[in-house]
């Protein structure tokens, strides 16, 4: 029964979309205040049956309901009940629902919490939002329904793949969704003003939080897959350029490049076709990290099931919406230009360069990720596109930009003194400089690139907190008060941009100077890694609760000198019949230095055991990193101009003299 | 002109969904990518065997010099792996073909049930429970097979199941393998 209840709510929440799509954004056509009202109550009520119907179908998968088809293919009743629940969006059925869902709730939270939007504008935009339930609802309802039944039920589901069993990828792709699914309301806004033919700084502003809370979450989904690849899953790296991860990256970018054109259009009243075109864009990639995902036009380790009807009906799905929305684009954003001039040299160039090398990022991972389709089109040859072309494409483009992002908060509107500028970050200069040969000097040496890398990554970090100080002007008296008093949105690009720098300096570390070990070892072994020997001491057998383990000790020195002793384990668990490798780690903010055992397979190395060593220096700089970028998002939102609200659309728009 | 640069993005992303309409509709396999371990050494690797299971594992020093060798990556929770495992068994037995196995992220208990039931063709498996021997090898999904010579070098990979279609495609495969012995 609740299945059914559960489809139901599915079919009315199509019916509300439908008139959710039309009804709002002809009274704002109409200048008819009903109509344009009645789009609040549709957006609400669609969240409200859409979090039912995903309710019910979260409950089959928890009473383990195996009438439904849906439950019987992607669950079992052994498994654990996170499990379960987490079973519900694991799959591409479930996974859509919950798109659906965030798509629903981010329209009811315009609905509900934009009190300050002009009426039309706020209908239009909501019209926009349901043209893209109606595509999406229907696409589940007519191919993908999560509630199909199934006669006779069997006994017990299919799955109990191991691979899905896992924390982190329980809430990995809720996060990377409510990123997704968030800028579909920033593409909303875009056509909507597309429609009404006008961009000015309040629309800007009123568009931010919804662009920062989207970006915020897909900053977080995105370092969680990476943390999760890298510690859980062991795979030695935290980033592969697989096409999947491409598709949550683009987003990404294109996401940062509007947060950043955004600004100018609010402070400035100029970049608007361009913010316009970064909204429609950015979504645009959402839709095609979705659609890829699930049509197997590219191969991956992540793809779901593959299934070409489905492929088709999505592919014309992103084709009404890409391309109609782009081609609305092409047609009224002409019109659009004009505003505020600026100098070649400004904090509006200065934010132009920083669009410019980020799209052209964003275009080369695009082209690297669809390079092998274009090939094999064309000439019918197959290949895959690896890491050493978005290395090679990818870090050339980034450095300048980092380069930039540390002079950019120096700049000031309108026109920048640059010698000023220059002379104010001399003293900086020397001082990053005599700190990247030092740093080189403590590693050894290295790539190149990864010194001068390291070296821009130091200047960006340098930057950032010097320009933080000189607004606070720090070393006056009175500098708390000072910086209590600047809006938070200052000190969240502050933190973001020191963030990324840290993140820059964790990435170049744990790539350029990874090492990495396999030997074979006994007691007595010594095996030097990274300046340290690791001796292989001895291996005692312990009994656990329910397992016997052997535990080997090795002693870790440097240079003669102590540093620690790991116990890397070799679980046998004798009822279910099973091993795990349990691995230690030493964490430091240095480095990881990760050690496993396992006994060797080959005869030849009788008594003998595999040990695996891995040093990543610096690696946990990208986790907080991460964290500062997020937490940068968040201060940022926080602001005060953004919760208490922009001014009326009337007023004048002062610039704020810090940013 | 100012209108032609505005029409430009429509214009790009156009291209881009005529070659994804390509790519969805006259049924290719993406998953036909030529592995870069052709002609390569087999990566080095150690794996053990499956708890419970009395086959001895795998390594890559037992890759060379033992002749034309399949090595089949398989788990107990794919579905095509069960289809295409009476094909490699018959193909293995019949053509006298040395057929080893990489366990590919399974439970070691679900792995011994699955061989139980439906025999164990491999003379070698091991256990790779953690993945990292698939990213060594460019495991995009399982099944896949590899067929490696008897220098211990990677002649082909095929993903997907070796049933139907894809059997005849691995068998021309096989053969050239043979011939170049």
């Amino acid at each position: 029964m609740i299945p059914e209840l559960g489809q139901f709510a599915l079919a009315l929440a199509l019916m509300a979309a439908l008139v959710q799509s039309v009804l709002p954004i002809w009274g704002a056509a109409r200048g008819n205040t009903v109509w344009m009202a009645s789009g609040q109550a549709t957006a609400v009520v669609q969240a409200v049956l859409l979090i039912f119907a995903f309710g019910a179908l979260m409950h089959a998968y928890i009473v383990s309901d195996f009438t439904v088809l849906n439950v019987v293919e992607n669950s079992h009743s052994l498994k654990p009940m996170i499990y379960k629940v987490a079973g519900t969006w694991g799959n591409h059925e479930g996974s859509l629902l919950l798109w659906v869902l965030i798509l629903a709730v981010f329209g009811a939270a315009v609905a509900v919490m934009a009190s300050n939007i002009p009426m039309a504008l706020k209908a239009r935009t909501l019209s926009v939002q349901a043209w893209i339930s109606v595509g999406f609802l229907s696409f589940m309802i007519l191919t993908s329904n999560p509630f199909e039944r199934v006669f006779p039920p069997p006994l017990d589901g299919n799955d109990l793949n191991p691979l899905l069993q896992d924390f982190g990828l329980a809430i990995h792709p809720p996060l990377l969704y409510i990123g997704y699914v968030g800028f579909s309301i920033v593409f909303s806004f875009a056509v909507a003003a597309l429609i009404e033919g006008r961009v000015d700084p309040a629309w800007a502003r009123w568009v931010r939080p919804w662009t920062l809370a989207a970006w915020m979450a897909l900053t977080g989904g995105i370092a969680l897959g990476s943390w999760w690849a890298y510690y859980e899953l062991g795979w030695g790296g935290w980033w592969f350029w697989d096409p999947v991860e491409n598709v949550s990256f683009m987003p990404w970018l294109a996401g940062t490049a509007l947060l950043h054109s955004a600004i100018v259009t609010e402070k400035r009243d100029t970049f608007k076709a361009w913010t316009i075109l970064l909204a429609i864009l950015t979504f645009s990639l959402s839709l095609l990290g979705t659609f890829i995902v699930r049509s197997g036009l590219l191969t991956s380790v992540h793809a779901f099931a593959v299934d070409p009807e489905r492929g088709v009906y999505i592919l014309g799905l992103l084709g009404v919406s890409i391309l109609g929305s782009l081609a609305l684009f092409a047609w009224r954003a002409p019109a659009m230009e004009g505003g505020g001039l600026f100098a070649p040299i400004s904090r509006e160039a200065g934010l132009l360069i920083n669009n410019l090398l980020i799209a052209t990022a964003t275009a080369t991972v695009l082209f690297g990720t669809l390079y092998p389709l274009f090939l094999e089109a064309i000439t019918g040859d197959k290949i895959s596109v690896g890491p050493p072309f978005f290395n090679a494409a990818f870090i050339p483009i980034t450095l300048p930009l980092i380069i930039v992002m540390g002079i950019g908060p120096h700049l000031s509107w309108k026109r920048a003194d640059l010698p000023g500028v220059l002379a104010r970050l001399k003293w900086l200069g020397v001082i990053v400089l005599v700190a990247t040969l030092v740093a080189a000097w403590f590693a050894e040496g290295g790539p190149l690139l990864a010194v001068i890398s390291m070296g821009i990554a130091f200047w960006l970090i340098g930057a950032t907190a010097q320009d933080w100080a000189r607004r606070a002007k720090l070393l006056e008296p009175g500098a708390w008060a000072r910086i209590k008093r600047q809006p938070r949105a200052s000190h969240g690009m502050s933190m973001a941009h020191l963030g990324l720098g840290v993140l820059m300096m964790g990435a170049i570390g744990a790539s350029a100077w990874k090492s990495d070990t396999v030997s074979f070892a006994e007691p007595g072994t010594v095996v030097p890694i990274a300046g340290f020997e690791v001796e292989f001491v001895e291996v005692n057998q312990v009994r656990g609760p329910n397992y016997i383990a052997q535990i080997a000790t090795l002693n870790v020195t440097k240079d003669g000198d102590f540093v620690t002793q790991l116990f890397p384990e070799r679980r046998v668990y004798p009822v279910a019949g099973s091993t795990t490798t349990e691995s230690d780690i030493r964490q430091t903010l240095a480095g990881d230095l990760y050690v496993s055992i396992t006994e060797p397979a080959s005869d030849r190395a009788e008594g003998l055991w595999t040990l695996r060593l891995i040093y990543e220096p610096l690696v946990n700089f990208l986790w907080l990193g991460s964290v500062m970028l997020v937490l940068g998002g968040a201060l940022s939102l926080s602001d005060r101009r953004l919760r208490v609200g922009a001014p009326r659309r009337a007023a004048p728009v002062h610039a704020t003299p810090a940013e | 002109m100012n209108r032609l640069f505005f029409a430009l993005p429509l214009v790009v992303a156009a291209i881009i969904g005529a070659f994804a309409l390509w790519g969805l509709s006259n049924g290719r396999d993406p998953g036909a990518i030529p592995s870069a371990l052709i002609s390569q050494p087999v990566p080095e690797f150690t794996l053990d065997p499956i708890e419970g299971v009395p086959t001895p594992g795998l390594a890559t020093a037992d890759l060379k010099g033992q002749g034309l060798t399949l090595v089949n990556v398989f788990a107990s929770w794919c579905g095509p792996c069960r289809a295409e495992h009476p094909v490699l068994t018959r193909m293995s037995e019949q053509q006298g073909l040395r057929l080893v196995g990489i366990n590919y992220k399974d439970r070691p208990e679900a792995a011994a049930d699955w061989l139980e039931e439906l025999g164990n063709p491999y003379a070698l498996i091991g256990a790779d429970f953690t993945g990292r021997a698939g990213i060594e090898w460019g495991v995009t999904g399982v099944p896949e097979t590899f067929i490696v010579n008897n220098a211990g070098i990677v002649v082909h990979r095929f993903p997907g199941p070796v049933v139907g279609d894809g059997q005849r495609r691995f068998q021309q495969a096989l053969d050239t393998a043979k011939a170049a012995q």
